[in-house]
């Protein structure tokens, strides 16, 4: 039995789903808010742990969605057992539906003291990908950086910006960046300053192993609580090295603050469907976390990658694979429990 | 009318605790982690310290001290490690195999008595 499923997102997860779904002779219709697909993997430069060029992965997603109905500019309101229903009013039906609506960027701008978009070179981690992606990684007057510090947690686990959780993939992405800077500029002095460095996936110690031995990264451990512009635009920084039990204060030329994962702003509406809840983070909660974390309570409706909680690339894909057998396994048994 | 300086009022300056990563000279730091790039890899686990035979018997706190060396705090430091009695039981138990005792012995022949 073939059935039509509406893949909410055209990101990595929803781009596998709807991959998954067309090879398993299911009709996936992509709905994507922006307007081409491709999700975050469009603004990423290279890919932890290995230095995948994000291009390739998305590339190879891509390849397989030939035949696909991909409706860009395309946002969703609401979601319900076999039907969705667009913000400009549209009613499409459905046999079964993905969420896979991904996250949004921490807006670093939301942490005053560290003064983003107030000082020339303070910038994200999302500004250093795509300077990457440009070819041209400078100071704000063109120059070479001499010294570059990195900010681990910004936007997450802070509750005075509503952030409890851990974003997870900031941690690698921190120090994949400490090194491919190291690698630009050999002569700079790279700081991490962090508050627990958590290498939770295959290959990340190693990397973060290699940062601090073969990069000469330094890891000092404490939060800045405040940066300053000095008068020739360079950023004055505060921290306490927590191991020594000292303030520490010092300037450089770079400031990086590596944000987390928030919440999409496009759950909130789903929230107000039946038998869709969000986590107090925001994020979607699913029906259970182990046998049904891509299922929602709603019959016919499932998750897939960061919509429900930060991910990395590769468990965003495998969620889509799974989110796509779920929904598959919904239609096939006549839309009975086979998908829960 | 001449001043008094001879009254004691009891005022004194305090000097700013704060590591001044400016200020600190980094050449001797940079030097020790080019010989022993390792102890970079230092994750501050501080099973060094709960092993080591001299900080049991006195407030020689090892991690603290190469930490200190790191950010190019110096002064005291050669005086601590004359504490450490080169019995190589932090080499033993360091999870990411740092030659601790070659630490200890680097650092007091970059920095000398500093």
């Amino acid at each position: 039995m073939s059935g039509k499923v509406i893949v909410i997102g055209g990101g990595v997860a929803g781009m596998q789903a709807a991959a998954t779904l067309l090879g398993m002779g299911h009709r996936p219709v992509i709905l994507e808010k922006n307007t081409r697909i491709g999700g975050k993997l469009n603004d990423w430069h290279r890919l932890f742990p290995s230095l995948t060029p994000a291009t390739e992965v998305l590339e190879q997603l891509k390849s397989r969605l030939d035949g696909v109905e991909v409706l860009t500019g395309t946002e969703v309101q609401a979601v319900g057992s076999g039907e969705v229903t667009t913000t400009d009013g549209r009613r499409l039906e459905a046999d079964a539906v993905i969420i896979a609506s991904g996250f949004e960027v921490f807006p670093a701008e939301l942490k005053e003291e560290y003064g983003y978009t107030l000082y020339d070179n303070v910038y994200t981690t999302v500004d250093i990908e795509r300077m990457f992606n440009e070819g041209r990684v400078c100071l704000a007057n063109g120059a070479a950086p001499r010294s570059i510090a990195f900010l681990h947690c910004v936007g997450s686990r802070d509750e005075k910006v509503s952030q409890r959780h851990c974003s997870r993939v900031c941690c690698i992405t921190g120090v994949k960046q400490a090194m491919e800077m190291k690698g630009l500029f050999p002569d700079a002095e790279v700081y991490n300053f962090y508050m627990d460095i958590r290498m939770f996936g295959p290959g990340y110690e190693e990397m973060y192993r290699e940062a601090q031995e073969k990069y000469n990264i330094h890891f000092i451990r404490g939060r800045i609580s405040e940066a300053g512009e000095t008068q020739d635009r360079r950023v004055q920084i505060k921290a306490e090295d927590t191991l020594i039990g000292r303030p520490l204060k010092m300037t450089v030329d770079m400031l990086v603050l590596i944000v987390g994962m928030q919440a999409a702003r496009s759950n909130v509406p789903f929230a107000g469907c039946e038998g869709i809840r969000l986590r107090p983070s925001g994020f979607l909660e699913p029906a259970d976390s182990f046998c049904s974390n891509v299922c929602s309570g709603t019959p016919g409706v499932f998750y897939a990658g960061t919509a429900t909680a930060p991910k990395n690339v590769g468990e965003s894909i495998n969620e889509g694979t799974a989110a796509a057998v779920k929904a598959a396994g919904y239609i096939e048994s006549g839309k009975g429990d086979a998908g829960r | 009318m001449p001043v008094d300086r001879s009254i004691n009022w009891g005022y004194s300056i305090s000097r700013p605790r704060a590591i001044d990563m400016d200020a600190n000279d980094h050449d001797a730091a940079s030097q020790l982690l080019r010989s022993l790039p390792e102890l970079q890899a230092c994750i501050a686990c501080g099973c060094c310290v709960a092993t080591c035979t001299a900080g049991n018997l006195t407030p020689f706190n090892f991690r603290k001290v190469h930490t200190l060396v790191r950010r190019g705090e110096y002064k005291g430091a050669y005086d601590e490690l004359n504490k450490c009695m080169l019995c190589g039981k932090c080499r033993l138990c360091c999870p990411r195999g740092i030659n601790t005792r070659g630490v200890v012995m680097a650092i007091k022949r970059i920095l000398g008595e500093y």
